[in-house]
């Protein structure tokens, strides 16, 4: 199962990142949880999260970009889904093995043109320097990180550029369930 | 008998406020006026039999307000205490002090009696000392309270075996001594039902009958019957020959459990305190204070080894049962005194020719005077502690009593509940008053503890601990009631916080005037969550419609806080609501313009 984690606070005022959902949240074996519905108050309900996860063999984090991270939501999430001992060893070494041999794939919409992310653009460093701390909070807890997709400059791009960020996105979870289903069958 | 309550009450107005203000305290004060009242000083009163008589109810009455306080768990709990502190020390101090009384020339028949007599302490004195001190709820005041009441149940079998030795010794021969066994047999059988049919009536006739009379909403007749349930079981039990403050006490922890815990205490206590005191007024009116000049160097000689080897054994028992270093002192000093049962043992003796008529006297003299010495004790070992406090410059850790709730909830319907749950679960206690008896049934049936009281009443607060609770929650329905609460505590424990629930908005006004700070509208809060979901229902995502109901709540809140002091005056407050709607139509169409330039969709400018 593919499980979509998305964290956008306004779903109905999203228009390129919604285009994104709107196209895989059909395909079979995709489960999608929009963190802003379920949890609009943050009183995210950590075993049910976990237990979805549990069930995931590529878990994909999609949302915009907010400040060069992730939204306070999917921070939140972080912070009391991705436990000690469940996500990541406890004190004593034992445990936090749940998520290991999972996949991981980012898939992020931002502001900033592709320009903007160089040291001599508005945003002062490579896309890749904002990566890094997604890329290790999964890496952390035993997932394989995938190179991860971004829409950047969602905000200048035609429908058409937004179209082919998406077909790129459907046809690599439709492999991703194909293989799965491959190696489930050997 | 009115003059004699006139002399007893101008004594107790005169002579305990000042034993008090010389921070000697009560106990002492009572028997110096007794000293004063009583036939070898001022000759006041004639009957002291009559008043000893009524006082000893006293004695009942504080038992049954110890029984209250302790819960059949915690006495389990206090069970090793109770039996292996208290035999052991009644028989190491007995052997010890009997010994002491061979050396003075006794017999070694009327040496042990009256050893094992001086062993006993008195309930009476040291629960009064400890009372004025709060010691009680401290380990060393619990293990104080727990011998001393073993040695209440040890003096019984010392009484009924008096006699049988004097006899024995008189008419072994003949038969008195197999009628003095067969009776023997018949009065336990007796005692064992007496005490099985308080239990019985504890655990199955009281609670109903209580709920009945509460129902009825007269509180005279609620006291009375608290009254009658304890002289009834004083009356049954002295009939058969037992302590009647044994009986007492049992009916006092049956009901210890139960929602009138705190409504019995309340309506007790001041009876208790009053005979009480009358209690400690006859023990200093029957001191037989010729002794003091006919035989000064005895009494002396007594009363010092008496306290030397009463006050070491006690130490040693402390020792042997983990009574800290820091407060073994403190608890020998506090059951240090005679008992006042050493009085009757010494009665019985005398009358058994165990012991001759001036030893009686002697011994008697000797009780009674440990009885005024040792607050003095007490006194100057406060005085010593405090200076080696200074010295060592460390204060000890107050003693933080588990037992007690720091936070009182008044009113335990639907709002209260809920706050009381969400503690429950978290592991925090609290008091529970609620003051419907129906209601009470049922949540006592769904294992809440819950005390049948008027939260309003300045007397049930005090038995609730509110002196030493930290936090009230008032969620009484009624909002008179709430605000007279209200106007208690600000009155009498300006210490406690206070979280409110108000019925209205003119409640929510009367609360914050009178300086409550935390104010919870009870529909407040449920309405502003259904607002939430209606504007779902019309389309708003979710966190966004959380959004928009979160400013509504903090404009609305500012509003009705600037109409608090606006209240009364009706023209003010009309204009001051229909401005504040404007305003919030106002802010929320700039919030929502802003928002829209933000997030629209459309305008190709979000890269969301």
């Amino acid at each position: 199962m593919i499980l979509i984690v998305w964290a956008h606070p306004y779903p109905q005022h999203s228009r390129a990142n919604r285009a994104l959902l709107e196209a895989v949240r059909v395909l079979p074996d995709v489960e999608v949880r929009s963190l802003y519905d379920l949890y609009p108050d943050f009183d995210i309900d950590i075993e049910a999260e976990q237990e979805a996860l549990s069930r995931a063999s590529l878990v994909v984090w999609m949302h915009p970009m907010y400040w060069y991270s992730v939204p306070g939501m999917l921070k939140h999430w972080f912070d009391v889904v991705l436990a000690r001992g469940w996500a990541y060893p406890d004190r004593h070494g034992g445990g936090g093995t749940a998520l290991h041999g999972k996949s991981c794939l980012w898939v992020t919409t931002t502001g900033g043109t592709e320009e903007a992310f160089t040291a001599e653009g508005r945003h002062g460093h490579s896309f890749e320097t904002f990566v890094t701390p997604i890329e290790q909070t999964a890496r952390f807890c035993g997932m394989q990180w995938l190179p991860p997709m971004s829409l950047h400059g969602a905000h200048l791009v035609d429908d058409a550029a937004i179209a082919l960020v998406r077909d790129d996105l459907v046809a690599r979870l439709k492999s991703w369930s194909q293989n799965g289903k491959q190696s489930h069958a050997e | 008998m009115l003059s004699d309550v006139l002399i007893f009450l101008v004594a107790a107005v005169v002579f305990v406020p000042l034993a008090q203000r010389l921070k000697l305290g009560a106990v002492l004060g009572y028997l110096i006026a007794g000293v004063v009242i009583g036939p070898f000083v001022l000759g006041l009163v004639s009957n002291v039999d009559s008043i000893r008589q009524i006082s000893d109810l006293g004695v009942v009455l504080m038992l049954f307000v110890i029984g209250l306080e302790l819960e059949p768990k915690r006495l389990a709990e206090m069970r090793k205490t109770v039996f292996s502190a208290g035999s052991f020390q009644v028989a190491f101090s007995g052997a010890a002090l009997g010994g002491g009384l061979l050396l003075f020339g006794l017999d070694v028949k009327a040496a042990l009696i009256g050893g094992f007599a001086l062993a006993l302490s008195s309930t009476a004195i040291a629960v009064a000392m400890m009372t004025e001190r709060n010691l009680l709820p401290t380990p060393s005041g619990q293990m104080a309270f727990g011998i001393s009441l073993f040695q209440d149940l040890a003096a019984i079998p010392l009484l009924t075996v008096i006699p049988l030795i004097g006899v024995a010794a008189v008419a072994a021969s003949s038969g008195g001594a197999h009628a003095a066994h067969a009776t023997g047999w018949l009065a336990v059988a007796e005692a064992v039902g007496a005490i099985v049919s308080v239990v019985l009536l504890g655990l199955y006739a009281m609670r109903p009958l209580l709920r009945l009379i509460a129902a009825t909403g007269l509180r005279e007749v609620f006291t009375a019957f608290a009254l009658l349930i304890v002289l009834g079981i004083a009356q049954l039990m002295s009939f058969v020959g037992l302590s009647a403050g044994l009986g007492a006490f049992i009916a006092g922890v049956l009901l210890a459990s139960s929602e009138y815990r705190h409504a019995l205490e309340t309506d007790i206590e001041p009876f208790k305190g009053l005979l009480l005191g009358l209690f400690f007024v006859s023990v200093g009116m029957a001191g037989d204070f010729g002794l003091l000049q006919t035989h000064p160097a005895t009494i002396a000689a007594l009363l010092l080894g008496f306290m030397v080897l009463k006050l070491t054994t006690l130490w040693v028992v402390a020792r042997l049962f983990g009574v800290n270093l820091r407060e073994r002192w403190l608890f020998s000093i506090l059951i240090t005194q005679g008992s006042e049962f050493a009085f009757v043992l010494f009665l019985v003796a005398r009358d058994a020719s165990v012991l001759t008529q001036e030893w009686a006297a002697l011994l008697t003299m000797t009780v009674a005077l440990s009885m005024a010495v040792t607050p003095l004790l007490l006194v100057a070992y406060e005085w010593w502690a405090a200076r080696r406090e200074c010295a060592a410059d460390q204060r000890p850790a107050d003693a933080i009593d588990e037992k007690e709730a720091r936070v009182i909830i008044a009113g335990f319907g639907r709002f209260g509940q809920i706050i009381g749950r969400l503690l429950f679960a978290n592991g925090i206690n609290a008091v529970v008053l609620d003051h419907d008896p129906d209601q009470i049934e049922l949540l006592r049936r769904f294992g809440y503890k819950v005390f049948y009281g008027d939260a309003t009443r300045l007397d049930l607060l005090h038995a609730a601990g509110a002196d030493r609770a930290t936090l009230l929650i008032n969620a009484i329905d009624d909002v008179e009631d709430s605000l007279m609460l209200t106007d208690l505590v600000n009155e009498n424990f300006p210490h406690l916080k206070m979280i409110a629930r108000a019925r209205n908005v003119r409640h929510y006004v009367e609360l914050r005037k009178r300086g409550v700070r935390l104010v919870e509208r009870e529909l407040f809060e449920s309405s502003v969550r259904a607002g939430r979901h209606a504007l779902e229902a019309m389309g708003f995502d979710r966190f966004r419609a959380r959004e928009l109901a979160d400013t509504f709540r903090r404009h609305n809140i500012r509003v009705t806080e600037a109409a608090v002091p606006l209240f009364g005056d009706d023209d003010k407050l009309v204009s001051a609501a229909k401005a504040g709607r404007d305003e919030l139509a106002e802010q929320m169409a700039r919030d929502r313009a802003r928002f829209d330039a933000e997030h629209e969709a459309e305008s190709q400018r979000g890269w969301h």
